[in-house]
């Protein structure tokens, strides 16, 4: 395995890393608040085709229309991600089966509107996704240079922001508390005065946004439409990544790298030597294998939110 | 008095259900109608798909049937397969991958056995199963061992079963086409031309015999047998049973491996019946979903899984002439995952239920002095 080599796959495991990272800090803003979000990867599929389809549509008319794109995706996670709060908040639905739920939804909705609107089971090709940048300057320090800063998609940064906002928020400010304190012991919260209601639908609404911005970048960067398997378990890989980083968003970056780099090895281990033998189906089982592995390595010493998962009750004691 | 009342809260049960389905398919209707089609088509498609009767245009054909069933058996199945492990407390999303486990498994023993039929069809069911419950194991020991949440590492393990079963299809047993192996030997297939012709050519086969003994084999575990009573005690309260002195961590592992056995056996039903060849996939098909909406709806128990196995096969069948009266065949999916969430919002909708009938506990809707706290 080359210096060379190492050099070559680094943009490309970024450009799968930053929706895993994007969408686990999703993740990290719903559970924080107590409510398990395991719709990421339907929330993705949303946010994907939305993200698919404007571009598709706002091509002809402007240059920005993979922005635009990305902005949509946002907005569609955040509506559908509605549907869970909705239903685990007020409803007091089971969360994991409400996740379920929409992730069955997104796969029928998603590809039902695609033959109301482009009359096939996908949408329609878009001629250009998201294009990848050159940082000036810094792209001529040796080394780093071509592993961060050239021939990047934005979106890596984007992600890179992201991962520093929600420190920030979830960490230092007074909403993130109140965040976490319902995630917590939402009773406790509750006798402090804050909503828990209302916390917890701004997690999961968050989570939304973010898993949707996460699909519809894995779409326009990763691929050339949406399809039924566009999105193909990325939404629940994030989810290994929140355990895996521990619920903190640094950890979530850490292991989106991690991730990022498994989902590529299939396309360069014929080109590294000691690999080369092994069948191609292995390297495509091996995300979801390492997903296990960390999950076990990781169980009992799991972090995560005290109350996560739990139906938040008023009158609870 | 008393006897009145488990009465009453059994029918506010089995209400749910209904009610969900009922206002499924309403959702179902308004998203037809909202994107410019005839719900109606809708309905009579699935009216069709069901019982072979066209209301719109007059006419029947028995072939519809014939596919209703050989839709319903693998959702069945895998409805099984999640409402057992549902039953010990264990929320099974795996069950696609040990499908396609049993499947695969299905396939090595039809291509390389050669045995009469009465022994090679069993035999080729048995390995089914097998695989499904090797591959239903794994999350289940991890969970009791290491305290690995099933739901995760069984959709992990839907993955890696597919990309197993492609290797294996492709590299194993070799196939020309890159999508299927060779054809079946006779011996091992659950087809049957005088099953096919009563049924106006469908592809109904011999499938639906260990499907019914599944069926009765659940209820029989689970209701009639002190292992069943086990397996139900830790998906009631975990640590009482613990404390009752059971097994909890091993009837959690059996709990998964049963539930596995179920989902391999619709992997060689459809391997072997509805088909005659292995085949490479692209993703999965969906038949762990269907299950989970199947175990919800059928509440868990062996005749509502029954009732929704067949519910759900009807959507299925209905799918492609729904798709030639103009609808996308996905709405089916869309009635499906709005049933599953209203299920899951049991809680809510009894609340709600109760309103109608005018109770006043049901005017409570979620006040804060709700009894069921925090459930």
């Amino acid at each position: 395995m080359s210096l060379k080599l190492v050099l070559e796959m680094f943009p490309i495991a970024l450009m799968f890393a930053a929706p895993i990272i994007m969408a686990a800090l999703g993740g990290l803003f719903s559970e924080r608040s107590g409510v398990v979000n395991i719709a990421l990867e339907g929330i993705m599929m949303v946010g994907a085709f939305a993200g698919a389809s404007v571009t598709v549509v706002l091509e002809p008319v402007t240059s920005m229309a993979p922005w635009l794109g990305l902005l949509v995706g946002i907005l569609a996670g955040m509506v559908f991600s509605l549907f869970h709060s909705f239903a685990s908040i007020n409803l007091k639905a089971d969360q994991v089966i409400s996740g379920t739920a929409l992730n069955i939804l997104a796969g029928g909705l998603t590809v039902y509107l695609c033959q109301i609107i482009f009359r096939q089971q996908r949408t329609r090709a878009f001629s250009s996704g998201l294009r990848k940048v050159t940082v000036p300057l810094l792209n001529k320090i040796p080394v780093l240079g071509p592993m961060f800063f050239e021939e990047i998609y934005p979106t890596f940064y984007l992600a890179m922001i992201l991962v520093a906002l929600t420190w920030y928020i979830v960490q230092k400010t007074a909403f993130g508390l109140r965040l976490r304190s319902c995630g917590e012991h939402p009773q406790a919260a509750a006798s402090m005065g804050i909503d828990v209601y209302l916390m917890r639908y701004a997690g999961v609404t968050i989570s939304g946004a973010l898993a949707g911005l996460a699909g519809a970048t894995m779409v326009l960067t990763q691929d050339i439409q949406y399809t039924i398997s566009s999105i193909h378990g990325t939404g629940f890989i994030a989810l290994a990544s929140l355990v895996f980083g521990k619920w903190n968003p640094w950890g979530v970056l850490g292991a989106g790298f991690f991730f990022g780099f498994a989902q590529i090895l299939s396309y360069y281990a014929k080109d590294i030597h000691f690999l080369a033998a092994l069948p191609q189906e292995i390297f495509y089982m091996l995300p979801y294998a390492l997903t296990i592995i960390a999950l076990v390595v990781f169980a009992g010493k799991t972090v995560g939110p005290k109350a996560a998962g739990e139906i938040y009750d008023k009158g609870k004691r | 008095m008393p006897k009145i009342k488990a009465n009453k809260a059994n029918n506010s049960k089995i209400m749910v259900p209904l009610f969900a389905v009922a206002l499924g398919f309403a959702l179902g209707s308004i998203v037809v109608l909202i994107t410019g089609k005839n719900p109606l088509m809708m309905f009579n498609a699935i009216i069709q798909g069901s019982t072979g009767i066209n209301l719109a245009r007059g006419g029947f054909n028995p072939r519809h049937i014939g596919e209703l069933v050989i839709q319903s058996m693998p959702i069945l199945l895998t409805g099984l397969s999640v409402g057992f492990a549902f039953r010990t407390g264990l929320f099974n999303i795996g069950a696609e991958g040990q499908l396609m486990a049993g499947s695969l498994a299905a396939t090595a023993i039809a291509l390389t056995v050669k045995a009469p039929v009465f022994i090679h069809v069993p035999m080729v069911l048995l390995a089914g199963m097998a695989a499904g419950a090797a591959w239903g194991a794994i999350p289940g020991f991890l969970k009791a061992k290491f305290n690995v949440h099933e739901v995760v590492v069984t959709i992990m393990l839907n993955y890696i079963a597919l990309h197993f079963n492609n290797w294996s299809i492709l590299k194993v047993f070799g196939s020309v086409d890159r999508v299927k192996t060779a054809e079946f030997p006779v011996t091992a297939l659950l087809k049957d031309p005088w099953l096919a012709a009563i049924t106006n050519g469908s592809r109904l086969n011999w499938g639906f015999i260990p499907v019914i003994m599944a069926i009765l084999a659940y209820w029989f575990i689970l209701e009639k047998t002190t292992f069943g009573f086990g397996l139900r005690a830790v998906g009631f309260n975990k640590d009482a049973a613990k404390y009752a002195g059971m097994k909890v961590e091993r009837n959690m592992v059996m709990s998964m491996v049963i539930a596995g056995a179920f989902a391999g056996l619709a992997g060689a039903i459809i391997t072997t019946g509805t088909f005659s060849f292995g085949r490479a996939l692209t993703a999965a098909e969906g038949y762990g979903f269907d299950g989970i909406a199947v175990a919800l709806v059928g509440m868990n128990k062996a005749p509502g899984i029954l009732l929704a196995g067949l519910l759900f096969g009807m959507l299925k069948t209905a799918g492609p002439l729904m798709q030639s009266a103009g609808i996308p065949r996905e709405i089916g999916g869309i009635i499906q995952a709005s049933i599953v969430m209203l299920v899951a919002m049991k809680l809510g909708l009894e609340r709600i239920l109760l309103l109608f009938r005018g109770n006043r506990q049901g005017l409570s809707f979620l006040s804060p002095d709700s009894e069921e706290a925090g459930v």
